[in-house]
């Protein structure tokens, strides 16, 4: 069979299209294969992009498979594999499970891989109760460096019960 | 309220009291929410989404932003009703897919809307006329905060509002302007537009019509970064490039009604004629027309015909609209006839 672009060479590509509800087939060489593949690809949707940026993405591990793409998501039972298909994640979880990948993909998307704005008034109380923690954390250290036990232990349980805290709020998330 | 009386009314974002009214038709910012431990609605199943759908609701309920909204679930209205939603932007096509377990919140205005169950669980929207980013964004800010005292938004400190898609993770914030940019057109200035647009972390689309066409010049320009910029970056940076556009826009305009008058009065008048004498005309038409004539009516060179007028001919002749105002279903060729008779009575002809 003739390729019915440039009609000499030998078709070995054959390809389906539809346009406007109505089918096409076209038998093509390598040659105008590889052209008509660079006219299609501008009409790619989203999730080709997405899909695009992310064959990119995920780095191999040792023996050349790529185990991240196959890790599911407890809550929602998602695969990385499942979202490079569909370009959508499947819950809040998957954001904590594909972490890796998806800080990767994101920085190719927005060019950065963290928020800065808003947040809701949840999420602020949050981010005061861990610089609360972080500091007296860092007090922690100072006494136990001074070898200032009794006060140390204060507040290692203050630490205890802010942990509590913020696990029972983190529990409704 | 009822669906029906939206028909009856004007759209706020239809009047031309909005700052830059002449180029800028409308400024519309959305915000993308999900809520905790609820799996997106791509992955829930059918109990899972009416569970989402019920809380969304009864936290919007509590909002006083909604005291007299329209709250609606998208099975219970009929196709006509749906397409008449989407021709005033009220909902998205995606919306009208899959309709079970789907919600629309519209409030009084039609400033304010909310889809439930999108591709995220809640999709605020909120849409003014004019070129007024600042301005839509507070009303926005001001709704999102207080439903967040009520619905516990999906969040993490790392990257910010979780959305089913990575595209608007982060802010969840897309704000867009339709411009008309018909001098730039012209003078084809616009490929270059485009180009400059795409290096800024922007999007341009044609508003009417399909891919890349833009039907009688009206383009929507949006941001497409939502992820490591504040909201007050993002909605900056548009404004500026969007600031700069219509005053390129406006300096085109200006330089064509000085060089090219009698050309440019010829056009609008032609079109104008048509408007007025036209028995059938089809939507295409109708906004590649309208577009001249809106062109003409901000270089004064159309007496008598008000940018408000024009935006409102440009909403009611589209398919959905003309048969909810006939109440009837009709056919693509008499629709172009009942077009064509309801174009004429609003621009005051026989």
């Amino acid at each position: 069979m003739k390729c019915d672009m440039c009609g000499n060479n030998q078709a070995s590509v054959h390809l389906t299209e539809v346009i406007n509800d109505k089918v096409t087939k076209l038998h093509l060489c390598e040659e105008c294969a590889k052209i008509k593949s660079e006219e299609m690809q501008s009409h790619f949707g989203l999730t080709d992009l997405l899909a695009g940026l992310m064959d990119l993405g995920p780095a191999m591990s040792e023996d050349g498979v790529d185990p991240s793409v196959t890790v599911q998501c407890p809550v929602c039972l998602m695969t990385y594999y499942d979202f490079q298909k569909n370009g959508k994640l499947g819950c809040g979880k998957c954001y904590d499970i594909f972490q890796r990948n998806l800080s990767e993909l994101l920085r190719k998307i927005h060019g950065a891989d963290r928020h800065v704005g808003k947040m809701p008034f949840a999420g602020k109380k949050i981010v005061e109760e861990q610089k609360d923690m972080q500091k007296i954390r860092s007090e922690l250290n100072e006494l136990i460096k001074k070898e200032e036990f009794e006060k140390a232990a204060i507040l290692r349980d203050r630490i205890k019960d802010l942990e509590k805290e913020m696990e029972n709020e983190a529990g409704a998330e | 309220m009822k669906i029906n009386d939206l028909l009856n009314k004007k759209s706020e974002w239809l009047n031309r009291e909005g700052p830059k009214s002449n180029i800028a038709i409308s400024t519309r910012v959305r915000l993308a929410r999900n809520l905790k431990k609820h799996l997106y609605f791509n992955r829930a199943d059918r109990d899972q989404r009416e569970e989402t759908l019920n809380e969304v609701m009864q936290g919007i309920k509590k909002s006083k932003f909604f005291k007299n909204a329209l709250f609606l679930k998208i099975k219970d209205i009929s196709e006509l009703d749906r397409a008449f939603l989407i021709e005033r932007h009220l909902m998205s096509k995606e919306h009208a897919m899959d309709i079970d377990s789907k919600g629309l919140v519209i409030e009084e205005k039609e400033i304010l809307s909310v889809m439930i169950n999108e591709e995220d669980h809640i999709r605020f929207q909120v849409m003014q006329s004019g070129f007024n980013i600042m301005g839509t964004w507070s009303v926005i800010d001001g709704i999102d905060t207080e439903v967040g005292q009520y619905l516990p938004f999906d969040y993490s400190n790392i990257f910010g509002y979780l959305t089913s898609c990575p595209t608007n993770t982060g802010t969840g914030l897309r704000a867009s302007v339709m411009l008309h940019l018909s001098a730039l057109v012209m003078t084809e200035q616009i490929d270059k537009v485009f180009q400059a647009i795409s290096k800024l972390g922007l999007t341009m689309r044609g508003f009417y019509g399909e891919g890349t066409e833009a039907l009688g010049n009206f383009f929507q320009i949006s941001n497409q970064v939502a992820l490591g910029h504040s909201e007050m970056d993002i909605l900056d940076n548009l404004e500026r490039i969007i600031a700069k556009i219509i005053a390129r826009e406006e300096e085109t305009r200006n330089n064509l009604v000085a060089k090219r008058k009698r050309e440019i009065n010829d056009r609008i008048h032609r079109s104008f004629g048509t408007l007025k004498s036209a028995r059938i005309i089809t939507s295409s038409e109708t906004i590649k027309l309208l577009s001249d004539i809106r062109l003409g009516s901000d270089l004064g060179l159309l007496e008598g015909i008000e940018t408000d007028l024009i935006n409102e001919i440009l909403l009611v002749t589209q398919p959905a609209h003309l048969q909810k105002i006939n109440s009837k279903k009709i056919a693509p060729f008499e629709r172009d006839i009942k077009r064509a008779d309801l174009v004429r009575k609003k621009l005051g002809e026989e």
